[in-house]
């Protein structure tokens, strides 16, 4: 068989019974912690409404008949204020950023400033419709590309692609980018080169985007092993995908050599640029020698992770690859109007290299509204400070606890970022899952698990610039006491987490038998 | 810095906590010379909110909202009202601050949305199952492409010719890097749609069959029919819905045997934004589960034998299957899915029934005026809330001249088509249960005037 | 009958030209709970060390590869419903595969029990 489980998760079911267990009410409900039904529950399909709306005027047309719905779709309406209470007592169940620190590594969950979701809003954003006649929208246009030029000015590249909607959408631009141009060198190179550290993504974008994916190892340092790297390079490889800052939450001191390794055997550098938070306002990822980037906007610019999304995937680009980028682009004239230019053939700026379309209309407006809010209200010394301050928590949470956690590269110097531990020296039996139950309890989110695949039992914690001193202490001293009833073998931290929503939930089950969609015959447990 | 917690004191003592002289001591594994030695030049330095929030407002003073105008764009991006409730309730903070609830204990209210959402969605486009959100409607149908080829082990796609054009060409830039093989056709100006061509274009080569319900010029398909022309070869059929209102009237695509369904679901709780973020439905078989792409959420019990939700069959994903994944999407777009979410538990489906009636009933009042002004023609005989306007001459010429007028008439085939010189008089024209009288009486007279060539 | 195994944790039974092919209760033990079983078409042609079925736990996914080339002549249905025989019988009635054998000369590089159990011993 292929690896056994190399990240060593394994989801396990606690034991013992919750406090809620222990004290039934007869309402289900424990004070401020609340259950709530199903809306299938709580009305049935054409019960009552939430939306006042006129008769229409007139029946359908004569020709719609044969097309027509022969029942109405059995959803459930609720009155506003149903729905109001329904969706605010679910929102009462999750963890949040605004709730307390959420230390998940390689995903930046930092404050998300206020002022960028009233900006968001403004009506000359969001009702404005992507097909409007040009002249109409000039300021929508305008902030695309102001953006757009801050991007590049941050990191140093020439160009940017701006329509990719998410981190992976952005892997996508950014190989297509690299297909694109060395089909127009007349070349067919096929294999993508990816270390083991990557992020899911990596492998699964390239191989998405139709290249064959071959892993390079790591050194004992956590870091790209640059001989096994270059020994591989070749005629049929046509670039490479480096994490930097990596998964490990260590720069790639070598990137510079990489990129020179790579371009000299003809290829590409692609730079998942997931962890630019570390180095933003510090260093130009351009002059590492890096032909793409992708920057997660929902990550390092800030624009809120919604509960999984959206988020947005700009592409940095070298002058070797942005001749090939997608479209469609902006771009200003020096009459100071600003075109979008949806095709190869336009009247300006046609770019008959761009390889085409990546979705419909023009990116992700919502999100670069916010992003250049954040980016205006930091400046160039904010966002300096930015990258210092993310840096400087990591740090800190790295040396007070490595005493008590195993950090496998802490003896590598200085993290960036994150700060990366494993789940050695912990008692026989217990492992990170426990641990991360173990915050939850105490009232942090869990950082990331089980991901760098690196590392045996990974725990993954980037705090993020956002988080005050006294935040962290509290912090580190509940991690230390998990830390150390762990190593200690203490039995009640198997059952944790007692006091959330939930306890365990039995994951086996779920992928056994999968219930993806409520029905009415599947009775509530 | 308003939004940097850390005091100068702080940095002082955590440095030494940490045994590092400098901040620069920190940043000692990257390369002198890559190291800037102050800020990045160009970029000014911090402002406050009040300056960010004027420079913002004027850049957005400088659009034509759609509310400040006579209002008629669709294609694939629709004007509909928003409940206040819903905007109010996306922005809780446990909501709009958290992210993919990899910690089902304290995500809860995430997962039972999503459990919600999925059956939703289902249960609108007609499929078994539905997955939590992809990023749009485009991205979706090229997700769909590929998931039946890898279901049939076949690499053709059929492509409707009502197939929106933007989704066409994303498939078509996909599928030139992966190698599958498109058949793809321009629309044609004819009342009905293309279910002929399309018919006659599947064969035993076929993985999938896309199909556009309403179709971009406002036409309906006869899906059941295409559907068993594509079974009859082996082929799946794949339904595109830009337009989920019109599934308050007209028949669900997963009833009439589309395989898979997929759509843009923009249309409930999200709003224009100017095109994004925008949010991907994804609804098929529950036979083809383990070839779908996205996050999954399903229903299981704690320790405590309470129901639960949990994020389930990950290792179809990125994640966990890395390069031999179904798809390489990770972050999707959960906070549009709530939004979605939320709208629909407003209307439910009695009221999006109405809804759409309503949709309906205001676009026959508009084609009926539009249609009497001189020299334009309705290409269609039956529609939703979407029609073609066919003009005398080129309408993107036509729209330009109407926003000179203070009116958005709708979207002109020639900017969607470029090049495509046979479609350029199309004028797509959407109406919603937003759109007054006075509204269709002011583009019928802008529309009269800029055909007779009356100056602004 | 006579059973081999890999150093991948798979276990092939031989009888005449058949061999019946799991993965071994070592392996099942390091996955966890087996959640879905993915099994080949019956009739494919396999060649040795190829991945010809896929174990599914929550977090994970292996690869099985089948110890020696061959044709598929028969797979375990009964996993389709209780992929959970992995777990409480990996090496009996949680068989994954049947395959008439190609080249029985290959058995020859596999291991006995006894090398297999020191092998894991090892791990
Ligand atoms: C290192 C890394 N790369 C890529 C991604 C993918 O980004 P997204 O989720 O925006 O698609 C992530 C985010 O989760 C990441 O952490």
């Amino acid at each position: 068989m292929s690896a056994l489980n190399p990240s060593g998760w394994r989801p396990e079911a606690g034991t013992g019974e919750s406090a809620a267990a222990l004290a039934p009410t007869a309402s289900g409900d424990h004070a401020l912690a609340l259950e709530e039904p199903l809306i299938f529950e709580l009305a049935a399909p054409g019960d009552k409404c939430g939306v006042d709306l006129d008769a229409p005027e007139s029946p359908p047309l004569p020709g719609l008949a044969r097309f027509l719905r022969a029942a109405i779709a059995p959803l459930p309406g609720l009155t506003e204020p149903e729905a109001v209470r329904h969706y605010t007592r679910l929102s009462r169940q999750n963890y949040a950023i605004d709730l307390g620190p959420f230390p998940l590594g390689s995903c930046t969950m930092k404050h998300n400033p206020r002022l960028n979701e009233k900006v968001a809003r403004l009506a000359g954003f969001a009702d404005v419709h992507p097909l409007q006649p040009q002249q109409t929208v000039q300021g929508a246009l305008g902030v695309i590309n102001e953006l757009a030029f801050w991007l590049v000015t941050l990191t140093g590249m020439h160009g940017v692609a701006m329509t990719p909607k998410a981190g992976a959408h952005g892997e996508l631009c950014g190989l297509l980018c690299i297909k694109a141009a060395i089909a127009a060198r007349g070349e067919d190179r096929r294999v993508i080169l990816v270390p083991e550290s990557a992020h899911g993504t990596n492998p699964a974008t390239a191989a998405f985007a139709g290249f064959a994916v071959e892993s390079i190892p790591a050194t004992a340092e956590g870091r790209v092993d640059l001989a096994a790297l270059t020994a591989r390079l070749g005629p049929d490889v046509a670039g490479v995908m480096i994490t930097n800052p990596n998964t490990c939450g260590l720069f790639e001191r070598d990137m510079k050599a990489i990129s020179d390794a790579v371009h000299a055997a003809g290829g590409y550098v692609y730079c998942d640029g997931a962890n630019f938070n570390a180095i933003v306002g510090k260093v130009r990822p351009g002059d590492l020698g890096i032909d793409a980037m992708h920057i997660n906007l929902h990550k390092t610019f800030s624009t809120p992770h919604g509960g999984g999304g959206p988020g947005s995937g700009p592409v940095v680009l070298s002058q070797a690859l942005s001749p090939f980028g997608p479209l469609p682009f902006t771009a200003r004239t020096a009459d100071g109007v600003v075109h979008l230019i949806e095709d190869t053939n336009a009247d300006v700026f046609p770019q008959p290299g761009a390889f085409g379309r990546m979705a419909a209309f023009h990116g992700q407006m919502g999100m670069f509204t916010r992003a250049l809010a954040y980016i205006l209200s930091h400046g160039a010394d904010g966002l300096r400070q930015v990258a210092e301050d993310a840096v400087l928590n990591a740090n800190y949470v790295l040396r007070r606890l490595e005493d008590v956690l195993d950090a496998p590269f802490g003896h590598s110097g200085p993290c960036m970022h994150e700060a990366l531990f494993s789940d050695a020296g912990l008692a026989d039996g217990f492992s990170t899952l426990d641990i991360a139950k173990g915050l939850i309890d105490e009232g942090f989110h869990p950082m990331t698990v089980y991901f760098p695949l690196v590392v045996h039992g990974s725990m993954l914690v980037e705090p993020t610039e956002t988080e005050s001193r006294a935040g962290l202490d509290r912090f580190i001293a509940s991690l230390r006491s998990l830390a150390e009833r762990a190593r200690a073998g203490d039995a009640s931290l198997k059952s944790a987490p007692h006091f959330a929503p939930r306890r365990r939930l039995d994951e086996t089950q779920a992928a056994r038998k999968p219930v993806l969609v409520w029905r009415e015959t599947v009775a509530p447990a | 810095m308003r939004y940097l917690p850390l005091t100068p004191a702080d940095r002082t003592e955590m440095l030494s906590a940490i045994g590092a002289d400098t901040i620069d001591a920190l940043f000692a594994d990257v390369p002198a010379e890559a190291r800037l030695p102050g800020p990045v030049a160009g970029l000014p330095a911090h402002a406050s909110e009040m300056a960010v929030e004027r420079h913002m407002a004027a850049l957005a003073a400088r659009n034509l909202t759609a509310g400040a105008a006579p209002f008629f764009l669709g294609a694939g991006a629709y004007r509909h009202h928003i409940p206040a409730s819903v905007d109010h309730l996306i922005q809780r903070g446990e909501f709009l601050t958290a992210y993919t609830p990899y910690q089902p204990e304290i995500a809860q209210g995430t997962l039972q949305v999503l459990f919600e959402f999925q059956t939703q969605v289902a249960r609108l486009l007609g499929t078994d199952i539905a997955n939590a959100s992809m990023y749009d409607g485009s991205t979706a149908c090229w997700e769909a492409i590929a998931m039946a080829a890898r279901i049939t082990r076949r690499k053709k796609a059929v492509l409707s010719g009502g197939l929106h054009p933007h989704y066409g060409e994303t498939v078509k830039t996909m599928a030139r890097f992966t190698g599958d093989a498109i058949d793809a056709r321009p629309p044609r100006l004819d009342a009905a749609p293309d279910d002929a061509d399309v018919i006659a274009a599947i064969d035993g080569e076929t993985a999938c069959v896309v199909v556009q319900y309403p179709d971009v010029l406002g036409r309906i398909p006869d899906l059941a029919l295409i559907a068993a022309a594509a079974q009859a070869h082996g082929a799946l059929l794949v339904a595109v819905v830009t337009e989920p209102v019109a599934l308050g009237l007209i028949e669900a695509p997963g009833h009439l045997g589309a395989d898979i369904v997929v759509g843009e679901g923009q249309s409930l709780g999200v709003g224009l934004q100017f095109g994004g973020p925008y949010l991907g439905l994804f609804g098929c078989r529950e036979k083809f589960v383990r070839q779908m792409p996205g996050r999954l959420c399903g229903q299981t019990v704690d320790a405590d034998g309470r129901r639960g939700f949990v994020l389930t069959l990950s290792t179809r994903e990125q994640h966990i299957r890395r390069e031999k994944a179904t798809s390489n999407i990770c972050t999707n777009s959960g906070l549009c899915a709530l939004a979605f979410s939320i709208h629909m538990t407003l209307l439910g489906g009695a009221g999006l029934a109405r809804l759409a009636q309503v949709n309906h009933a205001r676009a026959q009042a508009a084609a009926r005026r539009l249609g009497q002004v001189p020299g334009v023609a309705v290409l269609n005989d039956v529609y939703f809330n979407e029609f073609t306007l066919i003009l005398p001459g080129d309408a993107r010429a036509a729209v330009r001249a109407l926003a000179d007028r203070g009116v958005l008439g709708g979207v002109s085939l020639g900017r969607l088509y470029p090049g495509e010189g046979g479609l350029d008089r199309g004028l797509l024209v959407a109406v919603t249960e937003m759109t007054g009288d006075d509204e269709i009486e002011a583009l019928a007279t802008a529309l009269d005037d800029v055909l007779q060539g009356e100056p602004a | 009958m006579t059973r081999y195994f890999t150093k991948d944790h798979e276990w092939i039974d031989v009888a005449g030209d058949t061999g019946t092919v799991g993965i071994t209760d070592y392996a099942q033990g390091q996955l966890g709970d087996i959640t879905f079983v993915e099994l080949p078409a019956v009739g494919t042609a396999v060649g040795k060390g190829d991945a010809v079925a896929v174990v599914d736990s929550v977090k994970a996914a292996s690869d099985v590869y089948t110890p020696v080339s061959g044709t598929v002549s028969d797979v375990n249905g009964a996993l389709e419903g209780e992929p959970e025989l992995v777990n409480t019988d990996a090496e009996v009635a949680g068989w994954l595969f049947r395959l008439t054998l190609g080249d029985p000369s290959e058995l020859a590089a596999l291991l006995d029990q006894a090398a297999y159990e020191a092998y894991i011993a090892e791990l």
